[in-house]
């Protein structure tokens, strides 16, 4: 990760009685970072914090070098007055306007004069493809056309900081796929710092530079996709990307998870995580001969369609997903409650250090 | 001098009150009680309100036995509801329209006769601050008068004493009623209203009355009927003969009513 | 052909219990008006029109009630606003105070606007003393009578319009650029715009019906004060015919006006 001047710099304090948000994000000009987490892990508070929607409670939010929220000084920039452009959930394009006067709305709120602002964002639909949608009213619109709208409008005021909620995620799979592709051109190509809020591990991957995790209201992990989905720090983390993850206590080429050793490739010492992927783990009617490393005796808790494969969760002295072929069920006969050996080769599994 | 005038006027005004037609009180005697008994209604103009509630005491303690229930309302609304078949004993209307309205419809019992007049006075504020002294005076710039609306008794009686003072008025409201042009003189939204001497005498302590001479010709005649579907015939004949004996013109007179 | 009335397909089957009623109801509200229709006098019709007070009341009704209802739009909408979208120590207490004049008996209403903008009322003196107004008996008595009354019904419409509306476009607005009054003007308006227009209606049929406010505060002179539910009362007095001719036209009118509005405004674009 190249450090480069950040444009927005913030630390995020907000209480919310029983909720308390605390993290701390730096975003570079024509950087894409998704803040990334589960439902309630504060994604949303983050950024109606950054969008003046909801005042800190300390810490401090820097953009493009003025302080907008700064709660000891005290210094506060109303969301009007902040060079923002947010991309809401549910788009929230005004309903009486056109899609060309929603696009034009913020440069009209910016003084540009009426025509003027219409050609501008004449110009943002031609951009998004829209061209011949400028007269719809927002009903008119498909899902994605009026995504691609909200997009446009939030672009058309040239925001230093670009926030987007969630903005695939009330789409179906088919337009997703297409709108993604369009969201990316379109990040892209921008020059101020975005932030993409999101719980959709594929979203952030495939349209942020940078990943930020963030759980109960603290950010876990951080970093580019190939370190994230690569070296996962957290439970959550490790099933967005698909991983079965443990944390124990290394000792050389073996790393101690409640009770069971895994052999691992990586040599370790210390608190160490341990993870592999689920298609990694073979399953067996009785215990396999030959290969007596990292095998244990584990229940069959749930089967589920995964891809062309089944997912079986397994239960044991350690939890653990499994990912196998339809053929390799039929001939197991595998189902639910059912005591099956689970066993992984140590080659398929890598070892980090916990400590950061 | 328009203040001493006004004293005058209202002296006078009292006078003739008190020496109205009480004095043939003793004349007459009270009406004659044929052990009557049940109960009376009677539908009553509205400004005989205060005088006819205490008639009916009177007329309810002379007749045990008896129960007098009042309707009173604009002789008008009650000239309707008497037509549309509301079962009342008697009908005392503050015009002799309003009656003839009942009586051409069919619903009268004999003849009405009249058992009061009213006359017009004008209503000032307390001590005549404008001086108002005659019909004349309410014409001059700036005064303000209210009276009643040429469709209700009081303003066609208005109306007539002005022709015939040769009084041009334009009056700031034409009110719905007389208690409504009383109303605006009580409140100072007016400096004179032209209303009944009843309603002045009911409020001495808000109004002054102002006489004039063309209000003799103007008198607003009450007439009294029994109805003709009256439940209680027996007791409308003996309360329309109560209300023209000597203690029912006793209580109209100091009312401010003149009687015949 | 089939005999047995099986009800048709996609229609919505009405319960009785719901029926029943809503006829009953109906009934209740369109027989007085049938009443009125019977007896009309339909053969004197064009003479009592063709009588000069007539159009003249007409004309003043039509005019004070929009105009008071103008009124009620630019003080009701705000005041709506703040009672939706404020917190204040004692906004309980505001909202019951917004519906005092539907509760209030309205002749009481106008000696209470006497009481304040009359000629001795605390308001009305200074008014008089400063810029010589004096609004009792006058026109704008009549539409100050007006507001007083319907005001109500505007507020509590468009207080509910903007309680159910989305706040969330107001944020959209704000992360544009838009400060909070042209958020007000040109999104919040915009999208309350259907219940600010039922409230108007509501305001506009109510002062159009004012009676009892209006001639207590403004009194009754034909042209500048009488309005046809004043010239109704009056006619009352003396000719029931021509009171049901004038009710019919106030009737008329009202019911074109709306259906027109109803056309044109009401129904989505």
């Amino acid at each position: 990760m190249t450090e480069r001047p950040a444009l927005l710099d913030a630390h995020l304090i907000v209480d919310l009685g029983g909720f308390r948000l605390d993290a701390r994000l730096r975003i570079a000009a024509g950087e894409v970072v998704a803040l990334l987490g589960p439902n309630g892990s504060g994604k949303t508070t983050a950024l109606r914090a950054l969008a003046g929607l909801r005042p800190l409670t300390s810490g401090y939010l820097r953009l493009g070098g003025r302080e907008m929220d700064r709660p000891d000084r005290p210094l506060w920039t109303p969301t009007e007055h902040r060079s923002i452009g947010v991309v809401f959930q549910e788009y929230l394009l005004f309903p009486h306007l056109t899609a060309l006067d929603n696009v034009a709305f913020g440069p009209r709120r910016h003084g540009v004069p009426r025509r003027e602002a219409r050609e501008q964002a004449a110009r943002w639909l031609d951009r998004v493809g829209l061209s011949g949608y400028a007269r719809r009213k927002p009903r008119y619109l498909s899902g994605g056309q009026a995504q691609r709208v909200a997009l446009a409008r939030a672009l058309a005021v040239a925001p230093e900081l670009l926030l987007l909620d969630e903005p695939l995620a009330a789409l179906d799979a088919g337009t997703r796929l297409d709108t993604r592709g369009e969201l990316l051109h379109h990040l892209t190509d921008h020059p101020g710092a975005t932030l993409l809020v999101t719980h959709d591990p594929l979203d952030a991957l495939v349209l942020a530079d940078r990943l930020v995790i963030i759980e109960h209201g603290r950010v876990v992990q951080e970093g580019d996709a190939a370190t994230v989905t690569a070296q996962p720090r957290t439970d959550y983390v490790a099933r967005l990307v698909g991983l079965n993850l443990y944390r124990g206590k290394a000792t050389g080429h073996g790393v101690e998870v409640d009770g069971v050793t895994l052999t691992t490739a990586d040599p370790l010492t210390g608190d160490a995580f341990v993870a592999f992927r689920p298609s990694a783990v073979a399953l067996h009617r009785q215990r396999p001969d030959g290969s007596p490393r990292n095998t244990w005796p584990a229940v069959i808790a749930g089967i589920q369609r995964h891809g062309d494969n089944l997912r079986i969760q397994l239960t044991g002295p350690i939890p653990v997903a499994a990912d196998v072929t339809q053929a390799a069920a039929a001939h197991l006969q595998l189902a639910p409650g059912q005591h099956v050996w689970a066993a992984v080769k140590a080659a398929e599994t890598h070892a980090y250090p916990a400590a950061p | 001098m328009t203040a001493r005038w006004t004293r005058t006027a209202v002296v006078a005004l009292a006078l003739t009150a008190l020496s109205g037609c009480g004095g043939g009180a003793k004349a007459n005697g009270p009406a004659p009680s044929h052990g009557v008994t049940g109960t009376v209604t009677v539908f009553a103009a509205a400004s005989l309100t205060e005088s006819f509630t205490r008639i009916g005491k009177d007329f309810q303690a002379a007749n045990p036995g008896t129960k007098v229930t009042f309707n009173f309302a604009g002789s008008s609304a009650l000239a309707t509801q008497i037509n549309q078949g509301a079962p009342a004993d008697v009908f005392a209307s503050a015009a002799p329209a309003n009656m003839k309205t009942v009586t051409d419809a069919g619903n009268g019992d004999g003849t009405p006769v009249v058992f009061a007049s009213n006359q017009l006075v004008i209503a000032v504020p307390k001590g005549n601050p404008q001086g108002i002294a005659g019909l004349a005076d309410l014409t001059r710039p700036g005064v303000k008068v209210a009276v009643c609306a040429v469709q209700v008794p009081c303003g066609a009686a208005a109306k007539k004493a002005l022709a015939v003072a040769g009084v041009k008025l334009t009056p700031a409201t034409e009110e719905q009623d007389v208690k409504a042009a009383l109303a605006k003189v009580k409140l100072g939204e007016v400096d004179a209203a032209l209303v009944y001497r009843t309603d002045v005498t009911a409020a001495p302590s808000d109004v002054d009355g102002v006489q004039f001479p063309e209000s003799a010709q103007a008198v607003n005649d009450y007439p009294i009927e029994v109805l003709k579907n009256a439940p209680n015939k027996a007791g409308a004949q003996a309360f329309v003969a109560y209300v023209r004996s000597g203690e029912g013109r006793a209580v109209l007179t100091a009312a401010g009513f003149r009687c015949p | 052909m089939s005999v047995s009335a099986a009800p048709r397909r996609g229609t919505l089957r009405v319960p009785l219990g719901l029926l029943v009623p809503a006829v009953l109801g109906l009934a209740f509200l369109a027989l007085p008006l049938a009443g009125l229709l019977l007896r009309a006098p339909w053969s004197t019709l064009p003479q009592r029109l063709a009588q000069p007070g007539v159009l003249t009341a007409l004309r003043l009704s039509l005019q004070t009630a929009t105009i008071a209802t103008a009124l009620c739009l630019l003080l009701g909408v705000p005041l709506a606003w703040l009672l939706a979208r404020v917190e204040f120590p004692g906004r309980r207490v505001v909202r019951a105070l917004v519906t005092v004049p539907l509760v209030l008996p309205p002749v009481v209403g106008g000696v209470a606007l006497l009481l304040v903008f009359g000629r001795r009322g605390i308001v009305g003196r200074w008014l008089a003393g400063t810029f010589g107004i004096t609004l009792p008996f006058s026109t704008a008595g009549v539409v100050l009578a007006e507001a007083f009354v319907a005001m109500p019904f505007l507020v509590i419409a468009v207080e509910g319009a903007l309680r159910g509306a989305d706040t969330r476009y107001e944020e959209a607005a704000a992360t544009l650029g838009a400060r909070r009054w042209t958020t007000f003007t040109h999104v919040t308006l915009p999208l309350v715009a259907p219940g600010i227009t039922a409230g108007a209606v509501l305001c506009w049929a109510r002062a159009l019906g004012e009676f009892g406010a209006t001639i207590t505060f403004a009194g009754n002179f034909p042209g500048r004060t009488q309005t046809m539910p004043l010239a109704v009362y009056l006619a009352l007095e003396t000719d029931m015919k021509a009171a049901i001719v004038l009710s019919l036209i106030l009737l008329t009118v009202s019911v074109a006006v709306l259906a027109a509005l109803r056309d044109r405004w009401i129904t989505s674009p």
